[in-house]
């Protein structure tokens, strides 16, 4: 993929936090290009490393205790690494937009709606008050609230709209990537079902590209473009949505995919990983899976597997594959 | 008939607020036989966490009767209810704020059994709570651990212990496995279906989460704004759900698989307000299709098909 | 609800580590904790060994007009008073009081305050309502006054001394008792419990307090400190101990006439209550530090 068509351009990324507990290896070298116009699922467990990887491509890792190593992070042609903190203020919620999980305590109670729609218009682009106002009723009619309600306070909404609002900020100045951290997850399933929808529409009318960090396959299933996987700080599998969902490769993925309770295929019993989450402080030389994996074989403690193409846009990181006759179960059953 | 081992019969919990009454709960009826499972579905605000208490009696039912194998605990006196409490326990949603902190594994798990004085010998107490943990599946050297050491997978299997440990006929269980990750969700929905079978175990399995609740109930039962809109065996409402709002859910759940978008029911609107409610279907704003019945009056739960009950006008 | 530790796995360090343990690992970290504590102990240990080391009729209360009003010396460190008693010995003996009116008056406070805290936390409604308006009362009027009213009331000594100044630091530990308890009381093993039909009042025993205990901890620590300060006012005004008992604050009292010539008289009691109260509140703060936040799960 040329340069110029990449919205987002990560290579080599590490983040770690020196706790006192342990250094916690958060983020271990990922590598990630995202095309314009295009959605990444993220996705992956509690610790494997999406938020951190979010927050550091918008800088937003607390330092202390955060330490974040990245050799090359260029957004929109912007290269993030060099910029200084003021610049780097001017792009948050102007290039690169977030939302993060739980909409009850990101909104600030003591301030309404409409005026924290028009805070982001009001820093970013050279807008009277009036006019910011203007274009945040606006915002909030775009996302299906009534403009209207632009004077009311966030604890007169419900979850499912207090998230429209967060979406309306986040979207107000027009960034050319979003990032959303688990958007959906506080909500109840029917709003959830409206809230997808309404990234959905939005998404193509703004012409952006979006990295939507989720530990729901569906939703992945229902928005993405692209997958990539994490476990324990590193991307073990990256692709289209057909690579990942019908040519799954990596035994993480397929375990996760196993993991699934799915109404439409509803089995006797679940087969769920066995065992525990790698801790962060304490990484095995080798595949951090291994120890939960079925297929592993000695060759997998001895070093890190890499992440290798698998064919066109089909990336995995999995020793196993060292063997071309290698091949996991579920893709078994689809062959 | 079969053996039903809870019967709740026109259950009602209201609470008192500021802008009027608030109906959580309002005449629920329905029946769980031993031995088996009973979903109770539903969103935020429709009333299973509710209901899931009042069947412990942890909250007193405005109305109605809770038949447990018979006998109508509503009716119980406080010294009556302790002692039915060996038979029904409760697990929690949150394996965070559901286990004192200041307690260690062996302390939490063996409250019940101290409590109600089912074991004074130490030792053999001791050997109790490690049989327990070895049936939840925790090892045995985290007998004397703290729960803020232990992540949500090992809480949860220790809450679990806890609800065991008198030999209770029934659980109800409160979102068990919502705040833990899915690897995790999975183990321990295997661990309560194995225990289930083994020790012939009644559940109530309380969720928002269609998908989990297929997997582990025999029949379930559909709650919008404190009423039962919709309840059938598993297979049953997956295959032919009638009510629109069971509808709108299960095609609200997104599916981890590629297929041809389904033609997806979206609701309009929010839910509406539990406070005062009119004599209408509740569902009424929200529901794509209505008729002229819809706002007379509140719809009554009808079977349709062998044990299929549905409480909506265009049905009926 | 997703978990968002970072760390995972169980502490693999295998040491069973109780959150009290936690705390003092933190606490020992902080330097100005670690030091007022240090002081706290000696101060402490002081007071309890006074009367070991020196005769109180002979050191402490002694007259000896001959050697008045002396700067300090070798023989006299921090000088004597106007009836030519030693100074220094005079503040050993004081940290007795001064101390045990701190500790007594909070434990008074706490004996109060927790118990009427913890019902009003608990049951809520009308007697909590009624508690917590009986506490408005007690604080809306000035401590000082009301620990003056007290003592007039009851008369003058030292034991009416601690109550007093006890009754008027209740109200802020019914405070922080209640809400704290009224946090405790929201969470699910509090209603596991009852699930398992334990009654109330172990309830509140057995989980509620335990749980509670760190803010009612601070508070404590933090209040002796304003206690011994009280105590102090309270015996500068004449209205505490009757002399010649050496509490500092009496001290500092009966200095004020020479304070223009014989500033020490007022200086080496005015330090020692500071440096007290200074400790407390580095120790009391280093606490707070080290229990909140991390330890809330």
């Amino acid at each position: 993929m040329s340069d110029e068509n990449l919205i987002l351009d990560i290579e080599h990324l590490s983040v770690r936090y020196e706790t006192e507990d342990g250094i916690v290896h958060a983020v271990n070298d990922i590598s990630l290009k995202i095309g314009k116009r295009c959605t990444l699922g993220l996705v992956g467990e509690t610790g494997a490393g999406k938020t951190t990887t979010a927050l550091s491509i918008l800088r937003l890792v607390p330092n202390p205790p955060g330490v974040v190593e990245c050799k090359k992070m260029v957004v929109d042609g912007k290269d993030i690494g060099a910029l200084t903190p003021r610049q780097m203020e001017k792009i948050r919620g102007k290039e690169v937009s977030m939302i993060f999980q739980d909409p009850m305590t990101v909104l600030n109670p003591v301030f309404t709606v409409g005026q924290q729609i028009a805070e982001t218009i009001e820093i970013h682009e050279h807008l009277s008050k009036e006019e910011a106002y203007e274009k945040a009723i606006s915002m909030l009619e775009l996302v299906g609230i009534p403009g209207a309600r632009a004077g009311e306070y966030p604890h007169q909404f419900s979850g499912g709209m207090k998230q429209r609002v967060v979406i309306a900020i986040a979207l107000a100045c027009n960034p050319r990537l979003l990032i959303a951290d688990e958007p959906t997850t506080a909500l109840d399933v029917t709003i959830q079902a409206q809230v997808l929808e309404l990234m959905k529409n939005l998404k193509q009318q703004y012409d952006m590209s979006m990295v939507l960090i989720t530990h729901d396959l569906g939703i992945v299933a229902e928005v993405c473009d692209e997958v990539a996987v994490m476990y324990a700080g590193r991307i073990v599998e990256q692709g289209t949505l057909e690579d990942i969902f019908r040519n799954t490769m990596h035994p993480y993925t397929e375990g996760l995919f196993n993991s699934l309770p799915n109404i439409h295929n509803r089995q006797a019993e679940l087969r769920p990983i066995p065992g525990m989450m790698t801790d962060p402080t304490n990484l095995p030389p080798g595949c951090a899976f291994a120890p939960r994996c079925t297929y592993a074989t000695e060759a997998c403690n001895r070093k890190v597997p890499d992440l290798r193409n698998a064919g066109g846009t089909h990336l995995v990181a999995c020793t196993a594959y060292d063997d071309p006759q290698f091949c996991i179960d579920r893709r078994k059953e689809h062959v | 008939m079969s053996d039903a081992i809870l019967e709740v019969q026109n259950l009602k919990k209201y609470f008192k607020t500021s802008r009027g009454m608030l109906h959580a709960v309002d005449d629920v009826s329905f029946s769980i036989e031993r031995g088996k499972t009973l979903g109770l579905v539903g969103e935020s605000g429709c009333g299973k966490s509710t209901t899931g208490r009042v069947l412990l009696r942890l909250l007193e039912p405005t109305a109605g009767k809770v038949l447990f194998n018979g006998e109508d605990i509503a009716q119980l006196s406080k010294l009556e209810m302790r002692k039915k409490r060996k038979e029904m326990q409760i697990i929690f949603q949150d394996p965070y704020s559901s286990l004192d902190p200041r307690k260690t594994v062996q302390q939490i798990i063996q409250e019940p059994i101290q409590e109600h004085k089912l074991i004074r010998n130490k030792k053999q107490m001791e050997e109790h709570v490690l049989k327990l943990m070895e049936t939840v599946g925790l090892a045995e050297r985290l007998v004397n651990a703290y729960p803020h050491e232990l992540d949500g997978g090992r809480r949860q299997r220790i809450g679990i212990a806890r609800a065991l440990a008198m030999e209770p006929q029934f659980i109800v269980c409160d979102e068990p496995v919502s705040a833990l990750d899915v690897s995790i969700q999975a183990q321990i929905l295997n661990l309560l279906k194995k225990l289930q079978r083994e020790m012939g175990l009644t559940f109530v399995f309380i969720t928002h989460d269609l998908s989990v609740v297929n997997h582990f109930s025999d029949d379930i039962a559909v709650m919008y704004l404190g009423q039962l809109v919709e309840k059938a065996p598993s297979d049953e409402l997956f295959a032919h759900p009638m009510h629109p709002y069971t509808q709108a859910l299960l095609s609200a759940i997104p599916v981890p698989e590629l297929r041809e978008k389904n033609e997806r029911v979206v609701l309009k609107g929010e839910i509406t307000s539990p406070i005062e409610p009119k004599d209408e279907c509740r569902f009424l704003h929200r529901c794509v299709q209505s008729c002229e019945k819809c706002n007379q009056a509140g719809p009554q739960l009808v079977e349709i098909a062998p044990k299929h009950f549905v409480a909506c006008h265009l049905i009926v | 609800m997703i978990d968002k530790t970072q760390n995972t796995a169980p502490n693999k360090k295998n040491k069973r580590r109780s959150i009290s343990a936690e705390v003092w690992r933190r606490l020992r970290k902080n330097k100005g904790a670690m030091i007022g504590l240090v002081i706290a102990v000696l101060l402490i240990l002081m007071a309890l060994t006074a009367p070991l080391l020196l005769d109180y009729k002979k050191d402490v209360i002694n007259q000896n007009i001959s050697e008045r009003l002396q700067s300090p010396s070798l023989a006299h460190p921090f000088g004597t008073d106007d009836t030519g008693r030693d100074i220094m010995n005079r503040i050993i003996y004081g940290s007795r009081y001064s101390l045990s009116v701190g500790f007594i008056a909070v434990t008074v406070s706490l004996l109060i305050g927790v118990p009427l805290g913890s019902i009003a936390g608990f049951y809520g409604g009308k007697i909590d309502n009624f508690i917590m308006r009986l506490a408005d009362v007690f604080l809306s009027i000035p401590t000082f006054l009301l620990a003056l009213v007290v003592v007039a009331a009851i008369g003058q000594s030292t034991f009416n001394l601690m109550l007093a100044v006890g009754v008027t630091s209740a109200p802020s530990f019914i405070r922080v008792t209640r809400a704290s308890v009224l946090t405790a009381r929201n969470q699910d093993y509090v209603e596991a419990a009852r699930a398992i039909g334990v009654g109330d009042l172990k309830i509140i025993f057995r989980h509620v307090l335990p749980n509670s205990l760190s803010p009612i901890i601070v508070q404590a620590t933090m209040r002796v400190g304003s206690a011994i300060i009280t105590a102090s006012t309270l015996s500068f005004l004449g209205m505490g101990v009757s002399p010649p008992t050496p509490e500092w604050g009496a001290m500092l009292s009966g200095g004020r006439k020479f304070i223009r010539d014989y500033s020490y008289m007022t200086l080496f009691p005015g330090m020692a209550i500071m440096i007290t109260v200074l400790a407390l509140n580095m120790f009391g703060d280093g606490l707070r530090d080290a229990i909140d936040p991390r330890l809330k799960r």
